[in-house]
C-alpha cells in the first residue's frame, strides 16, 4: 500500500488493515480446495473471519451459529475494533443472556463477500496482487453458507445445536436448514423472507445505483486510486436505513424537530433533526464499510429465493426436517413483514416441521430484533432452553428461564 | 374459562381442567399431537408432562402465544380458520380443538380439517342445549350467561355455539366416528355414559368427542 493522498477519509487505513489483517481469528481455506460457487466460478484461497465466544463442550454439542445482517459483522457480542461500539447484538449475546455464552459456544463469521477479514472485493486477488473490485464473482447468500460450512468444518464441529439470525442472518439460517438438513438441530429465523420480494430489490438497486454515480467509485476500482465513493455509499446507508425503522418509530424519536435551530433557514441544511440523524447514520457508516462489499451483498441479497432450487415450491426446501425452528416476526416491520414469516411457517407444516412461530408487537419497525425487546428476549430464551432439553444440554439454570 | 375445580390433584397450584384430564386420558401415550387453540398452552403442558407426547399448538392470540413459546411449547401464532389447509394429511395421531369451534367462522371446515390432519380428533365445547340455558332462555327471554358462556352476545367470542346432538349431526355429516363421547354436569362430574344423548344433552354443560375421520387412502402430498 503507498502512503495515503492528502483527501482520504482518516478511517481508511483502519478499515483496510480489518479486510487484511483482521483483529479477529481467521480460517484460510487454501488453493487446494475451492468454493464452488453458484455462478460456476471456483472461489480459492479463500478467508473467513470469525469470533466465539464461551467454551465447546466435549461432545461438541453446544455451538451455536450466528448470522450477521447486512452490514454487521462476526463482532456480535464484543467491540467493533473501527467504531470501538459495543457488539451488534450484545444485548441478547453473553453470559446469563438468551443466548447464553455460559452454555453455549456462539460462533459468529464475516460473510463471504464482507469487508471485515473474511474474502471479499475488496481483498487481494492471488491473479494480479490487487483488490479485487468488479473482478470477485457474484456471490449468493447459498455460497455464504457454503462458506461458513467450511468454517464448522475447521472448528471440528458436525452438528451445530442452532443456527440464529435476523434479515439476511435469518435468510442464512434458512439456507443452512435446507442445505444441511443434518447439521442443524434448532433453526431461528428472525425478520426474514424466504425470498427478496420486488420491493427489496427496488430498494437495493437505489442504493447501488447511488455508489455507482459516485464519481469516486472510479467503475469499483477505488482502492488503487486512494480514494472512497463515500457520498454514495452514504446515501445508499441513509435510504436504506429508512426501511429499517417505521413511521411511527421515527415519528416518535424525531416528529418534525428542528435541529439545534429554533427557525427553519429556507436552505438545503439539514434543518429537521431527522435529516440530521440519516445524515451521521451515513456519514459513521462509510468509516466502515466497503462500498463494493454493500454492491456484492444487497445483489446476493436480491438473488435470494429458496424457491429456485425447490422446484418453485417452498415447502420442498424443508421436505425431511427434523430441525426445530422457531420464527420470528415484528409487527411493524415493512421491510420483511409478518406475512412473509408466516409464508415459512405455512411451508413447514406443509412438511409437518416442528414449528413455533410468534409476531412480536413492536413499533420500532424492521431494526426491532437488535434491540432490547423484553418478549422477544424471553422467546429466544424460552425455544433455546426448550431444545437444549431436547439436545441433552439440560435445563437452564433457575431464575434464568 | 372458569372451569370448576376437580379438587382432586395435589401439589399443583392449579387444578387441570376436567376436560383437560379427559382428554390426557384419552390420548396415547408418546403420540403426535396439534392442540389448535391452544390458549396458553395448559393443555399441551398437561399432556407433555403425563403422556410425554409431542406437542405443537396453534393459537390467534399473540400474548398467549409469546406466553407458550417462553415456557418451551412448540407453538406457532395462527388460525384454526385459516392455517389447518397447509397441514399435510395424517400429520399428527390427534388434532385436538378444545372449546373452540364454537368461536370459528366456519366449523364444518375446522372439523373436516381435523379429521384430515389427525388420526383422530378430539373435540370440546360448551353444550348450549344444557337445561341451565335452556330455562334461562326460557324464562329470562334473554343470551344466557354462565361459566362457560360468560360474555354478553354483543362481546361474545363464540359465533357458533352448538348443543350435543348439534355436534352429533355434524359428525354424522362429515363422516367422522364417535369413538368416545363424554359430558360434564356443572360440577365437572362426568355423566354416566350409559345415559341416553338426550340426558346428556340435558345434563351436560360441556362434552368431549373423540372421533375419527371417514377411511382415506393413505400416502397423500
Amino acid at each position: 500500500m503507498t502512503a495515503a493522498p492528502p483527501n482520504i477519509i482518516a478511517s481508511v487505513p483502519r478499515r483496510h488493515s480489518e479486510v487484511h489483517t483482521p483483529t479477529s481469528p481467521v480460517a484460510r481455506f487454501e488453493a487446494g480446495a475451492p468454493l464452488r460457487l453458484a455462478c460456476q466460478q471456483d472461489l480459492a484461497p479463500f478467508s473467513i473471519a470469525y469470533e466465539t465466544y464461551g467454551a465447546l463442550n466435549s461432545e461438541k454439542s453446544n455451538a451455536i451459529l450466528i448470522c450477521h445482517a447486512l452490514t454487521a459483522d462476526q463482532y456480535v457480542a464484543s467491540p467493533h475494533p473501527i467504531t470501538g461500539k459495543p457488539g451488534w447484538w450484545d444485548n441478547m449475546v453473553g453470559p446469563g443472556k438468551p443466548i447464553d455464552t455460559d452454555r453455549f459456544y456462539v460462533i459468529c463469521s464475516n460473510v463471504l463477500g464482507g469487508c471485515m477479514g473474511s474474502t471479499g472485493p475488496a481483498s487481494i486477488d492471488p491473479k494480479t496482487n490487487a483488490p479485487y473490485g468488479l473482478n470477485f464473482p457474484l456471490i449468493t447468500l447459498g455460497d455464504m453458507v457454503e462458506a461458513q460450512a467450511r468454517l464448522i468444518d475447521y472448528l471440528g464441529i458436525d452438528q451445530l445445536f442452532a443456527v440464529i439470525g435476523g434479515s439476511m442472518g435469518g435468510m442464512q439460517v434458512l439456507e443452512w436448514a435446507s442445505r444441511f438438513k443434518d447439521r442443524v438441530f434448532a433453526a431461528v429465523p428472525i425478520a426474514t423472507a424466504a425470498w427478496h420480494s420486488s420491493q427489496n430489490i427496488a430498494f437495493h438497486e437505489v442504493g447501488r445505483q447511488a455508489v455507482m454515480a459516485d464519481p469516486e467509485w472510479k467503475g469499483g476500482n477505488y482502492y488503487a486510486a486512494g480514494t472512497v465513493p463515500k457520498n454514495g455509499l452514504a446515501v445508499a446507508r441513509m435510504a436504506a436505513h429508512i426501511t429499517y425503522l417505521s413511521e411511527e418509530a421515527l415519528h416518535r424519536k424525531f416528529g418534525r424537530n428542528l435541529q439545534d435551530r429554533s427557525e427553519k433557514t429556507f436552505s438545503f441544511s439539514a434543518d429537521f433533526q431527522v435529516e440530521s440523524y440519516l445524515r451521521h447514520q451515513g456519514s459513521t457508516f462509510v468509516d466502515r464499510f466497503d462500498a463494493n462489499s454493500y454492491l456484492y451483498i444487497t445483489r446476493a441479497l436480491d438473488y435470494f429465493d429458496l424457491r429456485e432450487n425447490a422446484g418453485g415450491v417452498l415447502a420442498n426446501a424443508f421436505r425431511g426436517t427434523k430441525t426445530r425452528f422457531c420464527i420470528v416476526s415484528f409487527t411493524s416491520d415493512w421491510l420483511y413483514p409478518t406475512r412473509e414469516s408466516r409464508t415459512i411457517v405455512q411451508a413447514l407444516n406443509a412438511v409437518a416441521a416442528n414449528v413455533s412461530f410468534v409476531e412480536i408487537e413492536s413499533d420500532k419497525g424492521h431494526d426491532a430484533f437488535l434491540l432490547d425487546e423484553p418478549t422477544f428476549s424471553a422467546t429466544i430464551r424460552g425455544f433455546l432452553n426448550a431444545a437444549a432439553v431436547k439436545r441433552g444440554l439440560g435445563a437452564a439454570k433457575e431464575g434464568e428461564r | 374459562m372458569n372451569a370448576p375445580d376437580v379438587g382432586k390433584i395435589v401439589g399443583t397450584a392449579k387444578a387441570p381442567r376436567v376436560d383437560h384430564v379427559l382428554i390426557a386420558e384419552m390420548v396415547e401415550a408418546g403420540s403426535r399431537v396439534l392442540d389448535v387453540g391452544c390458549g396458553d398452552g395448559e393443555l399441551l403442558q398437561l399432556l407433555t408432562e403425563r403422556k410425554g407426547v409431542d406437542g405443537r399448538g396453534v393459537e390467534l392470540q399473540r400474548d398467549k402465544v409469546n406466553a407458550c413459546v417462553a415456557r418451551r411449547l412448540s407453538v406457532i401464532q395462527g388460525d384454526a380458520d385459516r392455517d389447518l389447509d397447509n397441514y399435510p394429511d395424517q400429520a399428527f395421531d390427534y388434532a385436538v380443538l378444545s372449546l373452540t369451534i364454537q368461536a370459528t367462522r366456519q366449523p364444518k371446515t375446522v372439523l373436516e380439517n381435523l379429521l384430515r390432519i389427525g388420526r383422530r380428533a378430539i373435540v370440546s365445547f360448551p353444550n348450549f342445549g344444557h337445561w341451565h340455558v335452556r330455562t334461562k332462555l326460557l324464562l329470562t327471554g334473554r343470551m344466557p350467561i354462565n361459566d362457560n358462556l360468560p360474555d354478553q352476545w354483543y362481546l361474545t367470542p363464540n359465533a357458533h355455539l352448538c348443543t350435543i346432538r348439534d355436534f352429533a349431526d355434524l359428525c354424522e355429516l362429515v363422516h367422522a366416528d364417535v369413538e368416545q363421547a363424554v359430558a360434564f354436569n356443572a360440577y365437572g362430574a362426568r355423566l354416566p355414559i350409559k345415559w341416553s344423548l338426550s340426558m346428556q344433552n340435558l345434563f351436560g354443560e360441556k362434552a368431549v368427542f373423540l372421533l375419527r375421520g371417514p377411511s382415506r387412502s393413505s400416502g397423500s402430498i
